[in-house]
């Protein structure tokens, strides 16, 4: 039976090495691939009356270029390996809503790659890849 | 275009330069007069009393249509309360529309346009005139005011106009000309257009004149003193950049530090209230017996309701149309969710925010009462209550503070100079959004407003307290006398509205989201 596997891609050098990755393990097993593209956003940040008024319009700017700019160039890359792909592009936490998508997908795994961050920055603020190990209902494959 | 605007700008401030600092007194003074001269008359219409009383009717007006709403929603401010809570937490948002403004983004954004002066030296000047008694009648006008707010800003997004571009824009001039065609009433255009000069007037007055007085006021009162006029063209000149510049980031950082302000002034006024924890039940004594006798307040009891009711008005801005502005652009398919999120604002700024300033206040003895009789002892022009200080308007309020943490005065500046300045965006907007009501949109247009509203904060800085006070009520509460009319009309829609929504969540068909 064929399996969906997520990979959280941001469209750095350290994500395109995870779908590289999840690429090769979805030829040998069959698998397919959602590509899944996070855009930061907190429902509790503070706003402006002028960025509230164009919040809609700037969310759908937003996700347009993310569509162009960072999914469409990489869905080729997979179908040109012979892979299914889909793709999703969601606003939020985004640890938490690729937990979210691997849940209501009904993923396998989830394939992310890692910034490499040990210092002091990432203890603060935390690494995605950190969170992800800790609370993701599925194996979380993070890829250096 | 911007070089055009700037020339006279730079030359006004040179040749103000120039002339300091033996004229700086003189400019202070020839502003104040020509001010006074020329408001004086909207002033008395809008405070003049009902016959035979020394009530003015406009106080009337908003606390009756409060009281109206309360009623004709079935007391909604405490039905839905714990519901308002739900949905500015988010359980009841799509998480598919994660990404568009949330009913938190759309209250902080409303609150920061109402937190500010209002509650600082609003409640201040209330006390100082009309004693600790009209701390009871300003709670009481903010709990009745939740429902004039729930009223407002359902309307407010039922009616928005939602452009092809995904902005919108809405507020009572909309509600007005949309919603009376809907109904087949008349004079929906007229009331607009009454409510957008309003407005635009209020944008100038309370929104932005008495912000700059307050915050001149408040930072004289801790560096010394010197011409309010530098301080207006020193905020005006950040006004300017944020509105025309399009200077962002400065807006962005004052956003997030307003309501971490608001919480440092909550927090410090719970610690002052809990240092003296053997007064409050005095203050409270002071606050009930306040309401209802003649403690030797100006105007007795009346003058406490009057002051009470005037200054919750004025902070909470409920009934007036403004947060019908600020709450239209959330996105969402029930315009009454809107509502109910609203009607938490003049919880928060009123009862909450405003009631900690009373209470510091009165539990720090600024006050002067007759040790003889306990009662309060007014100054020599009989205008107000005596303070320890003399003080009054945010100075007091400064006093109160400093008494337990005399670091706390620097705060305050801050707090002060920051509410000021996130209101007068706030209001900037407010105005903006009626001034392109009644011309049209367009670069040109929208920069002449701007730049006019930039002048007042000059003014508003340079001016004395008690013309910029009455004008910036007078105009804010003409904005309410259009909107309510609009209000009493409209209700039955917004009843309709919240019927079908109640029904629905009680029946299950509205749910959480897990």
């Amino acid at each position: 039976m064929s399996r969906k596997i997520v990979v959280g891609f941001d469209g750095s050098e350290a994500s395109l090495r995870a779908l590289d990755f999840a690429i090769t393990r979805a030829q040998a097993q069959g698998d397919n691939i959602l590509i899944a593209h996070v855009l930061e956003w907190s429902p509790y940040s503070f706003l402006t009356p002028s960025e509230v008024e164009e919040r809609h319009r700037r969310r759908t700017q937003e996700l347009q270029r993310a569509e162009t700019a960072i999914l469409t160039p990489v869905v080729k890359r997979v179908e040109e390996a012979g892979i299914p792909v889909a793709t999703t592009l969601r606003y939020g936490h985004i640890a938490e809503t690729l937990c979210r998508i691997a849940k209501d997908e009904g993923a396998a795994m989830i394939f992310i790659g890692r910034m490499g961050d040990s210092g002091f920055a990432s203890r603060i603020f935390g690494s995605v890849a950190a969170t992800l190990a800790q609370v993701a209902p599925v194996p979380v494959v993070i890829v250096p | 275009m911007k070089q055009h605007w700037n020339a006279p700008a730079i030359a006004a401030l040179a040749t103000g330069l120039a002339a300091a600092p033996a004229a700086a007194q003189g400019i202070d003074e020839t502003v104040n007069q020509v001010f006074a001269n020329s408001t004086g008359w909207f002033v008395s219409l809008i405070f003049s009393n009902f016959p035979g009383t020394s009530f003015p009717w406009i106080v009337g007006w908003l606390v009756i249509a409060a009281t109206v709403f309360t009623l004709y929603f079935g007391f909604v401010q405490f039905r839905a309360f714990g519901h308002s809570i739900a949905l500015v937490r988010g359980d009841y948002s799509d998480p598919n529309d994660a990404g568009e403004v949330s009913h938190f983004q759309a209250l902080t954004t409303a609150l920061s346009g109402t937190v500010g002066l209002g509650n600082i030296a609003g409640v201040a000047v209330a006390i100082g005139i009309g004693g600790p008694g009209a701390t009871f009648w300003m709670i009481l006008a903010g709990l009745l005011g939740m429902a004039s707010k729930f009223t407002e800003c359902t309307l407010g997004v039922k009616y928005r106009n939602e452009y092809a571009d995904g902005t919108v824009s809405g507020g009572p001039m909309y509600y007005m000309t949309k919603g009376f065609a809907e109904r087949g009433l008349p004079g929906g255009k007229f009331l607009a257009v009454m409510f957008a000069i309003f407005c635009i007037l209020g944008s100038f007055g309370g929104g932005n004149m008495f912000q700059a007085n307050q915050a001149h006021a408040q930072i004289i009162n801790v560096v010394g003193d010197y011409p309010g006029w530098i301080t207006g063209v020193v905020m005006a000149v950040i006004v300017f950049l944020v509105i025309v510049g399009g200077l962002k980031s400065i807006a962005r950082v004052t956003e997030k530090i307003v309501p971490f302000m608001a919480a440092l002034y909550v927090i410090t006024a719970l610690i002052i209230i809990a240092m003296n924890y053997d007064m409050i039940g005095e203050a409270f004594r002071q606050i009930f017996v306040g309401a209802f006798t003649n403690d030797g307040v100006v105007g007795g009891a009346i003058g406490a309701l009057i002051q009470g009711f005037r200054r919750a008005a004025f902070s909470n801005e409920a009934g007036v149309g403004s947060a019908a502005i600020a709450h239209s652009a959330v996105r969402t398919k029930e315009p009454v969710t809107e509502g109910f999120v609203s009607l938490l604002e003049p919880f928060i700024d009123t009862v909450v925010i405003c009631t900690m300033t009373a209470l510091v206040i009165i539990i720090t003895g600024q006050l002067v009462a007759d040790p003889t009789t306990g009662l309060f002892v007014l100054n020599e022009a009989g205008t107000q209550i005596q303070t320890v200080t003399g003080n009054s308007g945010v100075a007091l309020t400064s006093d109160a503070f400093s008494s337990a943490f005399g670091w706390f005065r620097y705060i305050l500046v801050l707090a002060v100079v920051l509410f000021a300045f996130s209101t007068m965006i706030s209001w900037s907007y407010y105005g903006l959004k009626a001034w392109t009501f009644l011309f049209g949109e367009g670069q040109t247009k929208e920069l002449i407003f701007k730049v006019i509203f930039c002048l007042f904060v000059v003014i508003g800085a340079s001016a004395g307290l008690g013309p910029v006070i009455d004008f910036s009520d007078a105009a804010i509460f003409a904005m309410a006398v259009v909107n309510i009319i609009a209000l009493y009309l409209l209700m039955p829609i917004v009843k309709a509205e919240m019927n079908s929504y109640l029904s629905r969540l009680n029946s299950g068909q509205i749910r959480k989201y897990e």
